[in-house]
């Protein structure tokens, strides 16, 4: 299926990414070759067919209820966390303001 | 003393043990090479001082009579995709330029632990989305491989990991870490003449990998031969509590129990990888490669694997699918790249710093996987991919009820040229037809070289085994190095 300009934009939009209407103009028609190639999975009948979600089975596993049992992943790691923010301030991220 | 360059995996690893040379010894070599080798932009950072501290740490164990362990004095390119504490992890992007991890990598710290240093951060296809090692913010990686017709055409070392397969043909390390997805590890050791294995999912931690598609992501090591791969992938891999994927299952002794003696085992050629229009140098050297597994004793078996042709367009849905929401966390907050214009609120600021961030393959694959995941188009587009995806996985199974082993090709084509595929997307992930069905089924596979082309180009041949066999894959990659001979190598033009 080919998509339209609008789409491309909307998903875009969706992806939080910025595009120009340059870029736009340039991605439709990637996409659309991308999507019809794609579209030759249909002719597959998949009606009795299961979709994958472990492509090795593997059932999840709990942790030990402890708290820091794994000290890399576990707390008091703040100034970790934040030492590759591009704005950090008092201990926390900083964003630009959210609530007029 | 001989070149220690020209030294592999196991012969530094002994020849440190033996005190034939220090560790410092090997690590000032690789060193220097990489130094001279800035023309194949193969790493993004050096870091050589880590290279010899790791070796100073090896020669002053020696000294001591300790064990020196499975990788003691030899260092290797890390793949930029590996977060390594205190250097620059940027996955050849933008976004994340500047980002210096407070953490290690399992794999990576694994590699320390068992006696490996770094030589640095190796340059690959941005977030490991691409074929040709063309997608880096860092600049294209050139193959040291060119062709004989005097143009000097800049090649392409394969992708993703491009980086790594540059480095390990250029002797700037005896071997690399990898990561495969669809093919990362294996076409770029086809295009350049070296070895690499893509184990079974789950066997090397993916924590500390910066994530492209979760569910396919598996590191693996690139190095010369079948041996060093062996030894290696013993020193990645592991049970690791902080993957919840990862294999709780024990790690064997795959160099301990190598042997290229095929009696008793049947080799299947799967007839539907016999496409249409397949390059003749590429089919006479998958015919070439099962009179080598019949030589060691191998029985050749015809085994069919129906969905073949469905599986590359399923991994185009799902591992789009799963970056766009992997990749979701590169937002302007919490680390790398901002993109604050004056007065921008936060929607804004997230809009730019995406769209200064990414590259265009990123962001055409990241929009294909937010469509695909959209409403309305989920069930046509992601739910029948991992429909598919389940096809392809029982083809194999069925096929390994006949065989113990897959022989086909690693790719359908030898290196072309930087530039010559740009244009094409979908031309551009046609490299990874063949090695794009293991990966969807978690299976281990390798590329190991089996010679050059007509144009003096590398050409490999794939190996897929059953899960958990990555003794029975190495051990066909064995018999087919140990008959290939391949001693081709690039003649040194960049240094």
């Amino acid at each position: 299926m080919s998509i339209d300009r609008a789409t491309v934009a909307k998903i875009a939009s969706l992806a939080r990414i910025k595009m120009s209407d340059k870029e736009l103009d340039r991605m439709v028609p990637e996409l659309s070759g991308i999507l019809e190639w794609v579209e030759q999975l249909g002719e597959v009948d998949t009606s009795n067919v299961e979709p994958m979600t472990a492509v090795i089975p593997n059932a999840l596993r709990l942790r030990a209820d402890e708290v820091n049992a794994d000290p890399k992943t576990g707390g008091d790691k703040r100034d970790d966390v934040l030492a590759n923010a591009p704005a950090a301030e008092h201990g926390f991220f900083g964003v630009p303001k959210v609530i007029e | 003393m001989s070149d220690l360059t020209e030294l592999g995996i196991k012969a530094i690893r002994d020849g440190v043990k033996a005190g034939d040379f220090s560790a410092r010894e090997v690590a000032e070599g690789f060193n220097a090479n990489v130094a001279a080798a800035s023309d194949l932009n193969a790493f993004i950072v050096a870091t050589p001082d880590a290279a010899l501290a790791a070796a100073d740490a090896v020669d002053a164990k020696r000294a001591k009579g300790e064990e020196l362990g499975a990788m003691g004095g030899v260092p290797i390119g890390m793949k930029d995709l590996f977060a390594t504490k205190g250097v620059q992890t940027t996955a050849a992007s933008h976004i994340l330029e500047g980002f210096t991890p407070e953490y290690e990598s399992t794999v990576s710290q694994n590699l320390w632990d068992a006696g490996a240093g770094m030589l640095g951060k190796l340059n690959l296809d941005q977030f490991a989305m691409g074929s040709s090692n063309e997608t880096s913010y860092f600049g294209n990686v050139t193959s040291p491989w060119r062709r004989p017709d005097g143009s000097n055409t800049p090649m392409s070392p394969g992708g993703s990991s491009g980086g790594s397969s540059t480095a390990v043909a250029a002797r700037l390390a005896p071997a690399a870490t990898g990561t495969d997805t669809g093919g990362s590890i294996r076409q770029p050791a086809a295009f350049t003449g070296i070895t690499g294995v893509k184990p079974t999912y789950g066997r090397c931690s993916r924590w500390g990998v910066v994530a492209f598609a979760s569910s396919l992501d598996q590191a693996g090591p690139m190095a010369r031969d079948v041996t060093d791969c062996a030894i290696m992938l013993g020193a990645m891999a592991g049970f690791d509590p902080k993957d919840s994927t990862s294999l709780d299952m024990p790690v064997p002794d795959w160099e301990a129990a190598l042997s290229s003696d095929l009696s008793g085992k049947k080799v299947g050629i799967p007839r539907e990888y016999r496409m249409d229009g397949m390059d003749e140098e590429i089919a006479a050297s998958w015919d070439k490669g099962k009179e080598m597994l019949r030589d060691a004793g191998a029985e050749i078996v015809d085994v069919s694997l129906p969905h073949t042709k469905y599986a590359l367009p399923a991994y185009y849905i799902i591992a789009p699918a799963e970056a766009s929401s992997n990749l979701a966390r590169y937002d302007g907050v919490r680390y790398g790249l901002r993109d604050l214009p004056d007065g921008a609120g936060l929607q804004d600021m997230y809009a730019e710093t995406r769209a200064a961030g990414f590259g265009d393959e990123v962001k055409r694959r990241i929009l294909i996987g937010t469509y695909v995941l959209s409403a309305g188009f989920y069930d046509a587009y992601y739910n029948q991919a991992q429909k598919i995806r389940t096809l392809v996985s029982q083809d194999f199974a069925s096929a390994f009820e006949q065989c113990d082993v897959i022989l086909a090709p690693t790719t359908p084509s030898a290196s072309f040229g930087l530039g010559e595929k740009d244009d094409d997307p979908i031309g551009m992930y046609l490299n990874d037809v063949f090695a794009v069905p293991a990966s969807l089924a978690g299976l281990p596979a390798m590329s190991v070289p089996c010679g050059v082309n007509s144009e003096g180009l590398p050409l490999g041949l794939q190996l897929v085994g059953p899960a958990f066999d990555e003794q029975g894959v190495m051990n066909a990659g064995l018999a087919i190095e140990e008959r290939a001979g391949f001693t081709h190598r690039a003649e040194k033009w960049w240094a």
